[in-house]
């Protein structure tokens, strides 16, 4: 165990230390570093005095070990555009995106996981065939283009929902939380269901396929036969047997929701890390870009070493497999 | 650029077992080619068919768009300014010409628009796929031909880009690179090639042991000729199935790119970018000028996955007779 656990993080150092080789090389060698990090309203004398504070006058190998110690001290730059340090910036628009993470997960639990388990204990009701056809539509729709047309049907035609915000927020702990007002709440529904969409219907055929397979087994058929009412077996012994595989499938996908929550930001202007980062894209911001980049390769490895981790803890098959490799 | 979609391709390697047929049906494959097999079994499935020839229609109207659209959208002399935001089915200002789908914020017919999109779309949905085919499946069966560290190391590699969502690597890519057609096709490249490495890799390595590969080295036949002339061609069943979902998703992808304002520039207008400048009219209810780019997408999208599905059931030998 403790063998894996140390390749695994080495592999990850590896990664890391790759990633902040990429992200340097393509700031400092693929694109001018003098166009890309410095306010193109500065004078001229301004510019040569960044250059050499930024040592850009240095050879390559002196400003990589520069870049490096200043991003482990935390220092990522200033943005052009708020001229706050960009660090500080993502750390706070973090908990709006997380936030929206979390509920459009809950949310792909609660509608998703009801139908799939509808759908499998039904497979040739016509209600069945129509949750599983909306759940092919679930992943070929263009997330985007759902949210347009969410806006358009919730927002404006009908009128009952914000379309753009996050709504009245409330401190918790020192972190601004959405959910706990009922403003908020209105502001999250849209954006959390339409970044959900596609867990909607992963969880539908998850819990689907797990609740045809579950009912055939031994124990449901003693369960029936003990005369035990069918909401029980439902509730108890089916739904609690198809939530191992629903559970680490999200678990899963979350880094993919906060890398799709970019789309969902950006469409329903919800101030969160995507949003910040599509922004600074479009105004040239570099230092918010470069520190959104590293944050974000960083805070993947860690998911992806937790799953590791997790998925070595549970089944042991896997940690044996990468030591014997 | 019909070929990843072209069913034709899968033909060449499926030379029917004699050994698999009874003896009556022995004498009706004599007079099929597996062509004719392959056509049989893909046009059974109703939906797959009709799949198949909406696409085939999109890729008429895409390779087409030019003698096919009733207006030249970004003709400034026959553009004008005075139709902007007529509703569908309305006359241009001077009757010369009906806008079906209704004109978008400059005047221009949004169908004739949808056609140029579905072009440009569709162009770099292809192009890309093609290109991580190319390199993906060379370095797949790299990986499975040669073995130990270098198979290790590729495979360490893709795993660990497979471990990063797309629009992720995509988007760290573009915000790196700038705008641009080509741009967007190296960023779809890089997110690709690694799916199709791993499923040349799986394939490949099965193959690998069998006869045929025993014989050809038995033979002293180059590396690169048994790489390229035995083991690819019977790998290629998997990799057209790949193909198809993998065009699908990277038209979706440059889509919402384009939507972001990261993809494609705005001299090259392909669907996410018309929807994107739709958006700012849909909150006056002019839904028009972004739902019909949608709706296009959709189509696109929904009809190559049900192609990719059906090619999935019919090339997969486990479940042929």
């Amino acid at each position: 165990m403790s063998v894996f656990i140390i390749r695994r993080l080495l592999q990850s150092l590896v990664v890391v230390f790759v990633m902040s080789l990429l992200v340097f090389f393509g700031v400092n060698v693929v694109g001018d570093p003098v166009d890309m990090l410095i306010n193109p309203e500065m004078s001229q004398a301004d510019i040569e005095a960044t250059i050499r504070a930024l040592g850009l006058d240095r050879p390559v190998h002196e400003q990589y070990w520069h870049f490096l110690t200043n991003a482990l001290s935390g220092d990522l730059g200033k943005s052009f555009i708020f001229g706050e340090p960009a660090l500080k910036l993502i750390l706070q628009r973090m908990p709006a995106t997380l936030e929206l993470a979390f509920v459009s997960l809950l949310m792909s639990v609660a509608i998703g996981l009801p139908l799939g388990v509808y759908a499998g204990l039904n497979p040739e009701s016509r209600v069945s065939r129509t949750i599983m056809a909306g759940s092919i539509l679930g992943f070929s729709l263009p997330t985007f283009w759902v949210g347009l047309m969410l806006i358009m049907i919730f927002a404006v035609v009908l009128g009952w929902l914000p379309s753009t915000g996050r709504g009245d927020t409330v401190q918790v702990l020192g972190i601004s939380v959405s959910f706990l007002t009922l403003n908020g709440l209105s502001h999250l529904l849209l954006p959390a269901f339409n970044l959900a969409l596609t867990n909607i219907s992963l969880v539908i055929r998850l819990s689907r396929a797990g609740t045809r397979e579950v009912v055939h087994q031994d124990y449901v058929k003693f369960a029936r036969a003990k005369g035990l009412s069918s909401n029980r077996i439902v509730f108890v012994h089916v739904m609690k047997n198809i939530m191992i595989p629903v559970v680490t499938v999200l678990g899963l996908e979350f880094g993919g929701l906060i890398a799709f929550s970019v789309v969902t930001e950006t469409i329903f202007a919800w101030p969160g890390m995507g949003k910040l980062l599509i922004d600074s894209v479009q105004n040239l911001d570099r230092p918010v870009i470069v520190a959104y980049l590293l944050i974000i390769v960083l805070f993947f490895i860690v998911i992806n070493l937790l799953v590791d981790l997790t998925y070595s803890l549970l089944d042991p098959r896997v940690r044996l497999q990468d030591v014997k490799a | 650029m019909t070929s990843v979609t072209d069913p034709t391709a899968a033909q060449p390697q499926k030379v029917p077992d004699p050994a698999l047929l009874d003896a009556g049906a022995e004498e009706r494959a004599a007079q099929q080619t597996p062509f004719r097999r392959f056509c049989r079994d893909f046009f059974a499935s109703p939906v797959a068919s009709v799949a198949f020839v909406v696409l085939c229609c999109i890729l008429f109207i895409a390779v087409f768009a030019p003698w096919v659209s009733p207006t030249d959208p970004y003709d400034l002399a026959v553009v004008d300014v005075m139709d902007n935001r007529l509703p569908p089915g309305s006359t241009s200002f001077d009757g010369s010409v009906t806008y079906w789908l209704g004109t978008d914020g400059a005047g221009r017919d949004v169908l004739s628009a949808i056609f140029y999109g579905l072009r440009t779309s569709l162009f770099v949905g292809v192009a890309s796929g093609l290109i991580a085919l190319l390199i993906g499946s060379s370095v797949g069966l790299v990986s499975a031909y040669y073995g130990g560290r270098v198979d290790s190391l590729i495979m360490r590699i893709v795993d660990i880009q497979l471990s990063f969502p797309a629009i992720l690597v995509a988007l760290i890519l573009l915000a790196a690179l700038g705008q641009g057609v080509e741009k967007i096709i190296v960023a779809l490249v890089v997110v690709q090639w690694a799916y199709y490495a791993r499923t040349v890799r799986g394939t490949a390595l099965v193959e690998r042991r069998k006869e045929y590969v025993e014989a050809a080295t038995c033979l002293a036949l180059p590396s690169r000729r048994i790489l390229f002339r035995h083991l690819l061609p019977n790998c290629l069943p998997p990799l057209i199935v790949v193909g198809t979902v993998q065009t699908a998703s990277a038209i979706a992808l440059e889509a919402t790119l384009s939507f972001l304002g990261l993809g494609l520039p705005i001299t090259e207008p392909s669907l996410g970018l018309l929807i994107a400048n739709g958006f700012q009219y849909m909150m006056s209810l002019q839904y028009w000028i972004s739902v019909f780019p949608g709706i296009a997408l959709l189509i696109t999208i929904v009809s190559i996955n049900l192609v990719g599905d059906q090619l999935r059931d019919v090339l997969n030998p486990r479940l042929q007779q």
